[in-house]
C-alpha cells in the first residue's frame, strides 16, 4: 500500500520527498498553464476591438472557456484528481446552463412584446426621482 | 506512485488495510481525526467537501451570469454603450494579477508538498500580494466611477457637476411620447410636453427618427461639443448624461456591474483572510508532506475566484 | 475482504457510558463536536420552531372563522400571521427538521461511521440555524413581515413591512446552514462508509438524505444569491428586479422557484426514505424493489430541477414554457409512484406490527397519495387558471408538505426515539394522538380543496363580501378550523406523552422493532463513538436472522446468521 511506503520515509526534513497524499504537478506544467492564461488574456483583449460582429461575443466566451478549463485542470489538479470532483465541477455548471437555457426561453418569447425604451412606469418613476434622466425612446 | 495512492483509496476498500490497526495512524500522524482511519480518507475527504462547496460558489454566481445573460439579451444596445465606460487597461491587468496569483498558489501547493517551506512562504506571500493588488485597482476602477455618478439607481442619473447639471437642463432630451411627458413632472420634459398637449397622436416613426428636441435646435454634433467642453477637465468622455446615444435602463448595467464585481471582490476579501492565515501557519512551520491539505484547499478556493475572474472580465470589459 | 474477523458480538451488552451522559454540563453541549448531541439541539429547536409556527397557523385558522373583520386582529396582523407561519414552517422547521434533527443523529449511526465528516462544520452549521432564527426574531421587532414566504417582488422590493431585510438576512444564513448540512452528508456518504457498506448495501433513509443532500447544496445557493439581490433591491434601488426601474419581477419568481421548487423536494425526499424504513421495518419484510426506491430518489432530485416554472403559470411566463414545463412536471409522478407502489408490495403479505411509527408511515401513503394526486390538475395549464392561488393550492401544498413531510418526520422520531433516548413512549397515547392528528389533519385541509375549487383565494383576510358564496365559505372555513383544533390537541398528546416517557418510560432495548440496519446493532442510547470496532454490514433489510428475545424484551440479531443470510459480495 503506497501511504505505507510514503509512511515509512516521513516526509520531515526530506527536501522534495513525496506527499503522503494527493498529486504534485510538475513546475513545468504550473509555469506552462500560466503562460497560456496571459496568452490567452492578451488575445481576448484584442479581439475586443477588432469588429467581428455575431462572432465577438463567442470569441470572448470561448477564450473564457479554454481558460477556465486550464485553470481547473492544471492549477486545481482535476487532471490527476477523482473523476467524481471533476463531476461536481461539471454538473455545477450544467445546472447553471439549465437554469440560464430555461430563463432566456422564457424572456426570448417575451421580448417581441416589451415596449422599446424605457417602459411608461420607468420613465414616470424616473421623472419624479431622478429628474436628470434623460426621457428616451429607441 | 500517485496512481497507488489514489488506487488504495477507492471507496471502502481504502482502508481495509488499516481498519483493524486505526490506532498506529492516529498515533503516527497527529493530525489524522478521530473518526477518519487513514490520512487519506480524511485528505479525500476534505477535497470532496471543498469541491462540493465549490459547486455551491458556482451556482452562486451562476445565478448571475444568469441576470446578466437576460439583462444582455433584452438590452444588448445598454451593455455596448456602458462598458466603454469601463477600463480596459485596468481590467486587463487586473485579470494578470489574478492568473499570476493563481500560478503562484498552485506552486505553493507543490511547495507544501515537497516540504520546501520558504518556497511556500514566498508563494503565499506573493499571492497574497496579488489579491491586495487586486482590490487596490478595483479601488481606483470603483472611486473613478463613483467620482463621474456611474452608479447603481438613481443617482445614475444625478450630473457630476453644477457644469453638467446646466448642460443636461438646458438642452432638453428628445421628447419620444407626447402623453408621456405630459405625465412627468421632469422639468426639462415637461415645458416640451407642455406644448404638444393639443397635438394629435403622431405615428411612432416619425418620433423615433429625429435625435434632437421637438424644436429641431439641439444637433448631436453641438451635444457632444457642449459635453466635452464642459467635462474636459475630468474624462476623455462625453458625461453619461449628456451622451445622446445613451440608452434607456444603462443603469442597469451599473447594478449588475457592481453587484457581480462586488462579489467578487468579497470573495477575493476573504481570500485574503484565509492566505494570510495560510501564511502564518506556513511561517510557523505546519505543513510538510504529510499535512498540507489546508494549503491544497484554500488553493482550490482561490482558483475559483480567478475562474469567476476570467468570465467575468471578457463579460463586462470586453464588449465590442 | 477479511474485516468481518473483527466483527462485535451480536448485541453489545449494556453500555455503561452513552453519549448523553459522556460529558456533563451546558458547556459539554454548546461545544459539543458529537453529531448525536447537534442533532437532538436541532430536534428541540427545530420543534420549539414547530411549536410558535403551529400557533400562527391557529391564529389565522381562528380569524377565519369569521367572514369579516374582527376587533383583536386587522388585516395587517392577519397577513404577518400567516406569513410569519409559512416562513417559520418551511425555513425554520421542515427543511433542517428531518435531514439536520433525525439526519445528524441517524446518518452517521446508520452508515457505521463514527461521525459526520466535518463535525466543526456540523456544529457550525446549527449555530447558523440559531443565528437564522434570531434574525426573524428581530424582523419582528422590526416591524414583522407580511410579504408572504415566497417574498415576490415588486411587493417585497418597494413595499412590505419593516422587517422584510431582517428576515431576508435570517432566510440567508439559514440557507448557508443548509448548504453545510448538505455538504457534510455528501462527503459521509461518499467517504466514510465502513468495508462492506456498498452504495446498495445502505438504507434507503441515507439514500434519501444523499439526494436531498444534493439538492441542498446545488439549489440553496440561488436562494442566497437572490434574496441577497432583493435586500440590495430594496436598499438601493438598482433596477434588477424593482420593475419602477426597468427590473424584471418575474425573473424573480424564477430565481426564486429555481431554489424553493427543488427545496419542496428537499422537505420531502428524507420524509419518503423514512417511510421506506418504517414500512419495511414494521412489516419485518425485507422492501420490495430496493434498487428502484433508491434510484426514485436520485430521480426525484434531479427532475426537482426542471419543473420549477409550474408555480408560474399565471405570472406572464411565456406560453412555450408553460407547455414545457407542464408537462416536465407530470414525469415527477414517475418517481414518486415507483416508491408508493414499492411500499404497498413491501406492505403485502408482511407481519405488520401495527405500531405507531407504522400508523404514522400508513397515514404517510394515504396523505402523500392524496397529496400528489390533486397536484395533477394544478400541473395541468388549464385547470391551473382557475386554481392558482386559491385554497386549493393551500390544501395541496399543505397535503405534501404537512400531511406527508411532517407526518413522516414525527413517525421517524416515534421509530427512532427509543434509540436516540434510550426510553419507550407510550404507545396507546401514541396511536391516540396519531390518530387525532390523522382526522385532524384531514378535516383541516380536505374542506380546504372544496374551498378552492369553488373560488376562495388564499391569503384573504375577510370574504364575507365574495358574492354568493359567503355562506358556503363560512361553512368550510369552520369545519377546517375545527379541523386544526383536533389536529393541534393530537400534537399537544404526542408532546405531552413523548416528554414523560423521558422522565418515566421504560428502558429501550438496543432493538424495539426488529430492525436489521446498523443503528439497531448498537446500544439504545448509542455510545459516544457509536461503534467500539467496526461493525459487520448485512443486508439491511433481510429480516430473517432477527429474533424477539424475551430476556432483553427486544430483538436480537443473529450476526453470523444475518451475514450469511445476505448472500454474496461478503
Amino acid at each position: 500500500m503506497s501511504s505505507h511506503s510514503h509512511a515509512a520515509h516521513d516526509g520531515h526534513g526530506h527536501g522534495g520527498g513525496h506527499p503522503l497524499v494527493g498529486h504534485l504537478v510538475p513546475y513545468s506544467t504550473l509555469f506552462a498553464t500560466g503562460a497560456a492564461l496571459l496568452v490567452l488574456t492578451v488575445i481576448t483583449v484584442a479581439v475586443r476591438y477588432v469588429d467581428l460582429g455575431e462572432a465577438n461575443i463567442y470569441i470572448a466566451i470561448g477564450v473564457a472557456v479554454v481558460k477556465a478549463t486550464l485553470v481547473s485542470l492544471f492549477f486545481m489538479h482535476l487532471r490527476w484528481d477523482r473523476p467524481f470532483n471533476l463531476m461536481v465541477l461539471v454538473g455545477s455548471m450544467l445546472f447553471v446552463i439549465l437554469m440560464m437555457v430555461f430563463c432566456m426561453m422564457d424572456v426570448g418569447q417575451n421580448e417581441p412584446t416589451v415596449a422599446p425604451g424605457n417602459a411608461p412606469l420607468v420613465q414616470t418613476y424616473l421623472d419624479s426621482n431622478a429628474p436628470f434622466a434623460p426621457v428616451t425612446s429607441k | 506512485m500517485s496512481h497507488a495512492t489514489h488506487a488504495d483509496s477507492h471507496g471502502h476498500d481504502g482502508h481495509d488495510g488499516h481498519g483493524h490497526d486505526p490506532h498506529g495512524l492516529h498515533a503516527k500522524y497527529p493530525f489524522l481525526a478521530h473518526h477518519f482511519d487513514t490520512p487519506n480518507q480524511q485528505f479525500e475527504s476534505g477535497k470532496l467537501g471543498m469541491w462540493a462547496f465549490l459547486a455551491t460558489e458556482v451556482l452562486f454566481f451562476g445565478a448571475l451570469f444568469v441576470m446578466y445573460a437576460v439583462m444582455r439579451f433584452t438590452d444588448p444596445e445598454v451593455f455596448s454603450f456602458a462598458s466603454r465606460y469601463l477600463d480596459t487597461i485596468l481590467g486587463g491587468i487586473n485579470t494578470c494579477v489574478l492568473i499570476l496569483s493563481s500560478l503562484t498558489m498552485a506552486i505553493g501547493v507543490r511547495a507544501a508538498q515537497t516540504n520546501k517551506k520558504g518556497l511556500l512562504v514566498t508563494c503565499l506571500a506573493l499571492t497574497l500580494a496579488g489579491a491586495i493588488g487586486f482590490l487596490v485597482i478595483k479601488y481606483f476602477e470603483y472611486t473613478h466611477k463613483f467620482h463621474l455618478n456611474l452608479k447603481w439607481g438613481e443617482a445614475f442619473y444625478q450630473p457630476v457637476d453644477e457644469a453638467e447639471a446646466q448642460l443636461v437642463k438646458t438642452e432638453p432630451a428628445p421628447v419620444a411620447n407626447p402623453v408621456l411627458a405630459i405625465a412627468s413632472p421632469n422639468p426639462s420634459a415637461g415645458a416640451a410636453g407642455a406644448e404638444l398637449v393639443s397635438l394629435p397622436p403622431v405615428d411612432r416613426t416619425a418620433i423615433a427618427a429625429p435625435k434632437a428636441g421637438p424644436d429641431g435646435v439641439v444637433s448631436i454634433e453641438s451635444l457632444k461639443e457642449k459635453a466635452a467642453a464642459a467635462a474636459s477637465h475630468a474624462h476623455e468622455e462625453i458625461p453619461h448624461l449628456v451622451d445622446p446615444g445613451l440608452p434607456p435602463n444603462t443603469h442597469r448595467f451599473f447594478a449588475i456591474y457592481y453587484i457581480m464585481t462586488g462579489l467578487h471582490g468579497i470573495h477575493v476579501l476573504i481570500g485574503v483572510g484565509v492566505i494570510g492565515w495560510l501564511l502564518v501557519m506556513a511561517m510557523r512551520g505546519r505543513f510538510n508532506s504529510n499535512y498540507y491539505a489546508p494549503v491544497d484547499f484554500v488553493g482550490l478556493y482561490w482558483h475559483v475566484v480567478d475562474l469567476v475572474w476570467i468570465f467575468l472580465f471578457p463579460l463586462f470589459y470586453l464588449i465590442h | 475482504m477479511t474485516t468481518l474477523d473483527a466483527r462485535p458480538d451480536a448485541i453489545p451488552a449494556e453500555a455503561p457510558d452513552n453519549y448523553l451522559t459522556f460529558r456533563r454540563g451546558v458547556l459539554s453541549w454548546i461545544f459539543t463536536l458529537d453529531h448525536k448531541r447537534i442533532g437532538v439541539m436541532y430536534l428541540f429547536a427545530v420543534l420549539a420552531s414547530f411549536f410558535v409556527g403551529g400557533v400562527m397557523a391557529l391564529l389565522v385558522r381562528t380569524k377565519l372563522l369569521f367572514p369579516g373583520e374582527v376587533e383583536w386582529m386587522t388585516a395587517e396582523q392577519y397577513n404577518k400571521a400567516f406569513t410569519l407561519h409559512g416562513a417559520i414552517m418551511v425555513f425554520l422547521v421542515i427543511i433542517p427538521s428531518i435531514p439536520a434533527a433525525l439526519g445528524n443523529f441517524i446518518l452517521p449511526v446508520m452508515l457505521g461511521a463514527k461521525d459526520v465528516a466535518f463535525p466543526r462544520l456540523n456544529l457550525f452549521s446549527f449555530y447558523l440555524w440559531l443565528l437564522g432564527a434570531a434574525c426573524a426574531v428581530w424582523s419582528l421587532l422590526a416591524g414583522g413581515f407580511d410579504t408572504g414566504w415566497t417574498f415576490y417582488t415588486p411587493y417585497s422590493s418597494q413595499f412590505g413591512a419593516g422587517g422584510t431585510i431582517p428576515v431576508l438576512i435570517g432566510v440567508f444564513i439559514l440557507g448557508f446552514s443548509s448548504i453545510f448540512t448538505g455538504i457534510n452528508f455528501v462527503v459521509t456518504i461518499h467517504k466514510l462508509r465502513p468495508p462492506g457498506m456498498t452504495w446498495f448495501r445502505m438504507p434507503l433513509f441515507l439514500w434519501a438524505l444523499y439526494a436531498t443532500a444534493l439538492i441542498q447544496v446545488l439549489a440553496t445557493p440561488v436562494l442566497g444569491i437572490t434574496l441577497a439581490l432583493l435586500v440590495v433591491e430594496r436598499l438601493f434601488n438598482i433596477g434588477i428586479f424593482n420593475p419602477s426601474m426597468g427590473g424584471d419581477p418575474v425573473l424573480f419568481q424564477h430565481f426564486f422557484w429555481f431554489y424553493s421548487h427543488p427545496a419542496v423536494y428537499i422537505m420531502i425526499l428524507p420524509g419518503m426514505g423514512i417511510i421506506s424504513e418504517i414500512i419495511a421495518v414494521h412489516s419485518h419484510r425485507h422492501i420490495f424493489g430496493q434498487k428502484f426506491i433508491a434510484f426514485s430518489s436520485i430521480a426525484i432530485a434531479i427532475f426537482s430541477f426542471l419543473v420549477w416554472g409550474h408555480h408560474m403559470f399565471t405570472s406572464g411566463q411565456s406560453p412555450l414554457m408553460n407547455v414545457l414545463f407542464s408537462a416536465i412536471t407530470f414525469s415527477v409522478a414517475i418517481p414518486s409512484a415507483v416508491k408508493v407502489f414499492n411500499w404497498l408490495a413491501t406492505l403485502y403479505k408482511g407481519s405488520i406490527s401495527l405500531n405507531t411509527a407504522m400508523w404514522y408511515g400508513l397515514a404517510f401513503i394515504f396523505l402523500f397519495t392524496i397529496g400528489g394526486l390533486t397536484g395533477i390538475p394544478l400541473a395541468v395549464l388549464s385547470t391551473d387558471i382557475h386554481l392558482h392561488d386559491t385554497y386549493f393550492v393551500v390544501a395541496h401544498f399543505h397535503y405534501v408538505m404537512m400531511g406527508s413531510a411532517l407526518i413522516a418526520m414525527i413517525g421517524g422520531l416515534h421509530h427512532w426515539w427509543p434509540k436516540m433516548f434510550g426510553v419507550m413512549f407510550n404507545e396507546t397515547w401514541g396511536k391516540i394522538g396519531c390518530a387525532l392528528v390523522f382526522v385532524g389533519f384531514n378535516l383541516t385541509f380536505f374542506t380546504q380543496f372544496m374551498l378552492g375549487s369553488q373560488g376562495m383565494p388564499r391569503r384573504y383576510y375577510s370574504y364575507d363580501q365574495i358574492e354568493g358564496m359567503a355562506e358556503a365559505f363560512k361553512m368550510y372555513h369552520h369545519i377546517s378550523t375545527g379541523g386544526s383544533y383536533i389536529m393541534a390537541l393530537g400534537f399537544v398528546i404526542t408532546g405531552i406523552y413523548l416528554i414523560h416517557s423521558l422522565v418515566a418510560g421504560r428502558k429501550a432495548p438496543a432493538n424495539p422493532w426488529g430492525g436489521a440496519s446498523l443503528e439497531w446493532q448498537c446500544s439504545s442510547p448509542p455510545p459516544h463513538d457509536n461503534f467500539s470496532t467496526t461493525p459487520a454490514v448485512g443486508d439491511c433489510y433481510d429480516f430473517s436472522a432477527v429474533r424477539w428475545d424475551e430476556s432483553k424484551q427486544g430483538y436480537v440479531v443473529d450476526t453470523e446468521a444475518h451475514i450469511a443470510a445476505s448472500g454474496k459480495g461478503h
